[in-house]
């Protein structure tokens, strides 16, 4: 295990990939000569050449479906979104033709392509470039989503994503590119399955369940509430879609009370699913209410400090562990 | 399949017919209710899709926008399995998973069957991506109604194509309604091919009713596109007998304009053309017509008595689990 950033845990995972399989290629603005509007293929067009590095126009329906009729012949494209919020202008591609021409034309065209770049609000970018898309996409039949928090997720769920056989969203998290983590050399293959949550740290009372942005905030806290005499697990979800609802109900089953802390709107959020499913499966093992900590439902200000009381932090998430544990 | 040059025109003369009796008869069968949804018919343009499927290779790609049926039928997809798509049958060429604007057949590359307008021309322009990535010397024809050169996905699709060089023609089937709305007041240039003029890429006005003119051009542009990958642009002006859909009455045009076109029939015209070169006799085309029709009956027949998929195999066509059925 050597430490990396999560920025180079990306850009291994696309060199590996690109590496191993010909038909790989990667596709987004400013993806080539630029090397990467955050510098995850930075070093990749030199590398690979021009034709499977390659720089777009703006245009993100236009490269998103140029992509997606790739995969139709058997390529598997990459497709880079400088950030999520972008991805709102291919809307249909994402959501109308990818997922749904496996169904559409009776099981003969999956899509095997990734969609990738960060996603989440990052620190004071308003309104329209502020978007957590998780809980939009995931609700999409066909589609899968997963939400890597530290470097070795990164790499390992992209690294899947890529040979996954059918369209996949890897959700970035901008404000984590530059956090380091350890991660296995890169002679040693690194795939992480969607669908798998990890428990990141263990305790005994009260489950935390998060994702991405909210992933650091939750270990944070967990340290911080250890001083309280109060022992909180966190598990992340890595994926939200495969969801991995047997490692949140065994977590809960241990703990019987859970908070969810979510980056992205309460209003149909993920948290939403994720009470509905403990609710209706494990409902005798809860102590207490399920309690969400999530953006306010307001879109995002710019001013600093609106900002601040607009996202989950920690301050929000002592409190609401500290109410779920009576404390 | 033949080079274009030796293709016979009495056997695209047929395949013409034959997609003018399918459309009849799942007119038909929409008003019996045996069809469901959405149907959009494709009578009058026949000319168009033959012609162009008459000049290029059974392996190059083809893509398309709702309006499918004959594209589908023209690619060589059975009339069977085209009926049983339209009567949601598992036989169907989608297993009935797709309906009248979603026909998708792999084995003929035939790439769908596309019901949102335009949202289909940026998946030409990647099906040609796939060809110059892999250096192949296939094609792309990639058909779309007047109706989407006003979208945006239509703009972007023209501009990556021609900004990467991409093997593809862009086909456009100007019918001069996008539903109820003319061409007139939907798109603010003269002519649709002036389009691509702000894209650079090299567009031509082609006359649609007439199977040769068609031919003969996609040949030629298809040709040029083989020696050295680029865009083209096919202005195809045609014209629709019925409505947008089943529904539409198409009180917005006039009976004279539509037996102005009728008078220049696709059909009637190859078959005049064949009959003047001693190609064609009366007899023969009787015959022609004859077996067209019969084909259709023996598909809806065929689509009839087909199964449905069941409902055990919902889940089946969501994820691509590695074991394609």
């Amino acid at each position: 295990m050597r430490e990396i950033t999560y920025r180079q845990a990306l850009n291994e995972a696309l060199a590996e990939e690109l590496e191993r399989d010909p038909n790989v290629f990667l596709m987004g603005e400013e993806v080539a000569e630029y090397q990467g509007a955050y510098k995850v293929s930075a070093g990749l067009l030199q590398r690979f050449g021009p034709r499977r590095i390659i720089d777009t126009p703006i245009s993100e329906n236009g490269f998103a479906g140029l992509g997606i009729g790739a995969a139709m012949v058997g390529l598997r494209p990459i497709i880079e979104f400088m950030t999520f919020s972008f991805s709102l202008v291919a809307f249909d591609q994402v959501v109308n033709n990818a997922p749904n021409m496996f169904m559409m034309s009776g099981g003969q065209f999956n899509i095997p392509i990734t969609f990738r770049g960060p996603n989440g609000p990052a620190h004071q970018l308003g309104a329209t470039h502020s978007h957590a898309t998780e809980n939009f996409y995931a609700s999409v039949p066909g589609l899968k989503v997963c939400t890597p928090a530290t470097p070795r997720d990164a790499k390992g769920l992209l690294k899947t994503a890529i040979r996954d056989d059918n369209p996949v969203l890897v959700l970035e998290a901008e404000l984590l590119y530059s956090s380091k983590g350890m991660v296995e050399p890169p002679d040693e293959e690194l795939l992480i399955p969607l669908g798998k949550a990890e428990v990141k740290r263990e305790g005994s009372d009260v489950t935390v369940v998060c994702y991405a942005q909210t992933v650091p905030i939750a270990l944070k806290v967990a340290a911080q509430l250890e001083e309280e005499d109060i022992s909180a697990e966190i598990v992340d979800l890595r994926s939200i879609k495969p969801l991995d609802e047997k490692a949140v109900f065994d977590s809960v089953a241990k703990t019987h009370r859970v908070v969810i802390v979510e980056q992205d709107h309460p209003y149909c959020g993920v948290g939403a699913e994720i009470c509905y499913r403990i609710q209706k499966d494990i409902f005798d093992e809860l102590d207490a209410p399920i309690l969400r900590v999530s953006q306010e439902d307001v879109p995002m200000p710019y001013n600093e400090h609106l900002e601040h009381a607009v996202l989950p932090n920690a301050e929000k998430l002592i409190a609401t562990v500290r109410r779920v544990c009576y404390a | 399949m033949q080079p274009v040059e030796q293709r016979d025109e009495v056997e695209m003369l047929s395949l013409m017919l034959l997609i003018r009796r399918f459309e009849e008869r799942a007119s038909q069968q929409y008003q019996a209710q045996k069809v469901g949804g959405f149907c959009h018919l494709y009578i009058g343009q026949e000319a168009v899709v033959t012609g162009a499927i008459a000049a290029v290779r059974p392996d190059d790609y083809v893509i398309t926008a709702y309006r499918d049926h004959g594209h589908a039928l023209a690619r060589g997809t059975s009339a069977d399995a085209c009926m049983a798509e339209l009567f949601g049958k598992e036989t169907g060429c989608s297993r009935g998973l797709g309906g009248s604007m979603h026909f998708f057949d792999k084995r003929h590359h035939m790439y769908g069957g596309h019901a949102i307008v335009a949202a289909h021309v940026p998946l030409g322009v990647g099906l040609a991506f796939a060809i110059k990535y892999r250096g192949e010397d296939r094609v792309t024809l990639c058909f779309f109604g007047d109706g989407a050169i006003n979208q945006g996905s239509f703009h972007e699709a023209l501009n990556l194509a021609a900004l990467y060089r991409l093997p593809i023609i862009f086909i456009c089937e100007n019918n001069l309604f996008a539903m109820g709305t003319s061409v007139k007041r939907s798109t603010s240039l003269k002519q649709i091919v002036d389009r691509a003029e702000g894209y650079d890429i090299p567009g031509e006005i082609v006359d649609g009713m007439n199977f040769r003119e068609v031919r003969d051009k996609v040949a030629e542009v298809a040709q040029s596109i083989r020696k050295e990958s680029h865009p083209a642009f096919l202005e195809v002006r045609t014209y629709r007998y019925r409505g947008h859909s089943m529904s539409d009455p198409a009180s917005y045009r006039t009976k004279d304009e539509l037996e102005k076109y009728r008078l220049d029939d696709p059909i009637i015209r190859l078959r005049a053309q064949l009959t003047r070169e001693g190609k064609l006799t009366n007899e023969q085309f009787d015959q022609l017509d004859k077996r067209a029709k019969q084909t259709v009956l023996d598909a809806v027949k065929f689509a009839e008595e087909s199964p449905e998929l069941p409902v055990e195999k919902l889940y089946d066509y969501v994820y691509f689990n590695g074991a394609k059925s």
